[in-house]
């Protein structure tokens, strides 16, 4: 609990950070800002690592390791991009989102069934890397929606002011287009290590779980979304709004698939 | 010699009641026929600033012209008040302007007024545009001229290194120069808020008006790539290409060249739209729908305005941009009071420096009256050596100079505390006159 608080502490900060980078568009603070991240990446980090210690396996069993860990995998997959592309003024935006997850982890009831079938290097890698491409998707959900209002001012001339401070609308595209790389390749390794795991364990392929039929149209969606992002009649806002959209199907699976339909991902 | 040479000695050297004032006429007082006659050019500035120092009454000197401001500032030492109209008296005959031609036209400032005026121009709180960037650099400009001239001494040095360190916090403190003031670079920074960095970008300008070329300017500024130019006129087309460093384009090639550009601005004059819905069909087509930024300078409008609806056409018209400055001018004017709160800082910061300086003048002829009066003293009651030894001579001269030191030793503790709290010591003209440390005063020793 301790390292958490910590952590959230330096998310905070980072977020002030960010925030005053993109009101008053002072160099320091940005740096400042990713810095704090950095720290507060590595704060939570442990806070992840004692939870695993604790149960001998990566957390996901329950709402609080699953969120927790979710957060954990957004900060660093937008540090990431920050980082690639030399863009601070989305993190004001992303770092409430981490530290929301990160208050809800803590606060939520943290009652651990661990299953010892979900131990192993294997399955640790399919969960860690499938919850990094969720996190990427949700990053490029983000980037989408600052995208098409940003497009919406622009297409009636009438620019906000925050509008000055956020990446310009190519920019934008190609964070978010790096974002969903990210995602797609994880989800597919993730996936794919899912069969091996499972196959190893039972030796057969569920195919026809909900779980694995949904993840599979996430690929199919983000895909694409690849391939229509220079087409014609596609590139720009209404790429942007695909990927928005898409974003809905990844919350699908994440959360109404897992809870009820779902024969072997009963976990948050 | 730079600004950052200057030595601290010559800052803190005792000193007298220096009094600080400027003359001047800028776009609130002046119109611009009379600002252009009494414009200072850099070598007349440098002569001006001489002369004054060379006319005996005034110390320093130092002259601030731009296209909206001519401004002379002078330091006097014991000054009676006069020194603004001595100002104002030179640069009428400097300029061969009758009192009638500046009457009303020129304002004066003295002391405190005068160290806020200078504080709020090199902020840009006085300019026309409200938090231009531009004038910090005049003002930078013109005191390094008078600094390498010699113009300046302590006074001025410390004045205008305030007024850099002001201008430099409110840009950095405040949002006052943050966002677009003109059409131009509001036009200029819409493309940016498209394509981010325009670096290798193709712009094609169609028409030839004023904003058009401050458009091709800023574009030209930040590293546009292809620059082309099309014009009813082919000749004049050439003529624009060659001066702005461009492709000319013939009339007729205009509905292709929509084919490249990543940006388009037109400036035409005529009623009838120049670039048509129909064209943008047809060449958004042809650049597999690649976003284009158009800016319309146009009044009556170069651009149809259905060609808005298309996808990927972000079409900005004058009024759009006149939007976004009249938008940007409200949130400047926002912050304009955190910038006066700036000024005021560092008005009371230059006041208290330049009370300490004064004091500590003070403190110095105080101390040398009193060992003019030890002396006299020693001279009028040992003066016979018989009188006392020579060791009961030695401990009362070194018990006298002890009791100077502590008289001075408080006032002068004080004055340090009032500085470091950036507070001016009051009455100190009275101290003077009361101790009879005037230089007048020194006429009426005994």
């Amino acid at each position: 609990m301790g390292i958490d608080v910590l952590a959230l502490a330096l998310y905070a900060a980072s977020f002030a950070g960010y925030a005053l980078h993109l009101y008053r568009d002072r160099p320091w603070s940005g740096r400042l800002a990713t810095l704090l991240l950095i720290l507060a990446i590595v704060a939570h980090y442990y806070a992840l690592l004692e939870r695993s210690r604790a149960i001998h396996a990566i957390p996901y069993d329950d709402l609080y390791g699953s969120m927790s860990l979710f957060a954990w995998l957004l900060a660093v997959t937008y540090l990431g991009l920050e980082t690639y592309h030399r863009q601070r003024a989305v993190g004001s935006l992303v770092v409430p989102f981490v530290m929301f997850l990160l208050i809800a982890a803590v606060v939520a009831p943290s009652n651990v069934h661990h299953e010892l079938r979900t131990n192993g290097a294997l399955f640790a890698l399919h969960i860690t890397i499938t919850v990094l491409a969720y996190a990427a998707f949700a990053i490029s959900f983000l980037l989408s929606v600052i995208y098409l209002i940003q497009n919406r001012g622009l297409r009636h001339g009438r620019p906000g002011l925050a509008f000055w401070r956020f990446p310009a609308l190519e920019v934008l595209e190609r964070m978010s287009r790096s974002s969903v790389w990210v995602g797609l390749v994880s989800l597919a390794v993730g996936t794919a290590l899912g069969f091996v795991w499972e196959h190893r364990l039972t030796g057969q392929f569920a195919i026809a779980d909900p779980k694995v039929l949904v993840t599979l149209i996430v690929l199919a969606v983000y895909a694409i979304y690849l391939a229509i992002v220079h087409a014609p009649a596609w590139r720009g806002a209404r790429a942007a709004m695909v990927c928005a959209c898409n974003f809905v199907i990844v919350l699908f699976s994440y959360t109404i698939v897992n809870v009820y339909f779902t024969g072997f991902h009963r976990f948050f | 010699m730079a600004i950052d040479s200057i030595g601290e000695h010559n800052e803190t050297a005792p000193r007298g009641r220096a009094e600080v004032a400027l003359i001047g006429c800028n776009h609130l007082t002046a119109p611009v026929e009379l600002r252009e006659r009494v414009a200072f050019t850099p070598e007349q500035a440098l002569q001006a600033a001489k002369e004054l120092c060379q006319s005996g009454t005034i110390e320093e000197a130092l002259v601030v012209s731009t296209c909206n401001r001519s401004e002379l500032y002078g330091v006097a030492e014991e000054s009676d008040g006069s020194l603004p109209d001595a100002l104002v008296s030179y640069f009428s005959e400097f300029h061969k302007l009758s009192p009638r031609e500046l009457n009303g036209r020129i304002y004066q400032h003295a002391g405190r007024q005068a160290v806020r005026h200078l504080f709020r121009v090199a902020s840009g709180l006085d300019s026309m545009m409200l938090g231009e960037a531009e004038i910090l650099g005049q003002v930078r400009d013109a005191y390094n001229r008078a600094l390498g001239n010699g113009s300046t001494g302590p006074v001025l040095n410390r004045l205008f290194q305030g007024a850099l360190e002001v201008g430099k916090r409110v840009r950095t403190e405040t949002e006052i120069g943050a966002r677009p003031m003109s059409v131009a670079v509001a036009g200029v920074k819409l493309a940016e808020r498209i394509f981010g960095d325009l670096k290798g970008r193709c712009a094609l300008i169609v028409g030839a008006g004023g904003v058009a070329e401050q458009v091709v300017e800023h574009l030209r500024m930040r590293g546009i790539g292809e620059l082309q130019l099309a014009n009813r006129s082919y000749a004049r087309a050439q003529e624009l290409a060659l001066r702005m460093g461009g492709t000319a384009l013939e009339w007729s090639a205009l509905k292709i060249a929509l084919d490249q550009p990543d940006i388009v601005v037109t400036s035409v004059s005529g009623s009838d739209h120049v670039l048509t819905r129909t064209m943008f069909e047809r060449s958004m087509s042809a650049r597999s729908g690649r976003a284009i930024c158009v800016i319309d300078l146009g009044v009556p409008r170069n651009v149809e305005p259905t060609v808005e609806g298309l996808y990927n056409v972000y079409l900005f018209n004058i009024d759009h941009l006149g939007e976004i400055v009249e938008q940007n001018k409200k949130a400047r004017e926002a912050e304009a009071p955190r910038a006066e709160a700036i000024v005021d800082e560092h008005v009371s910061k230059f006041l208290a420096w330049q009370s300490s300086l004064e004091g500590a003048g003070l403190l110095e002829a105080l101390r040398s009256r009193l060992e003019v009066e030890r002396q006299s003293l020693f001279a009028a009651h040992f003066g016979d050596v018989s009188r006392a030894s020579e060791a009961d001579r030695e401990r009362l001269e070194k018990l006298t100079q002890e009791l100077i030191d502590r008289i001075v030793q408080l006032p002068a503790s004080r004055l340090r505390r009032e500085r470091k709290l950036h507070r001016p010591v009051e009455g100190l003209a009275a101290l003077r006159e009361l101790f009879g440390l005037a230089d007048s005063d020194d006429k009426e020793k005994p």
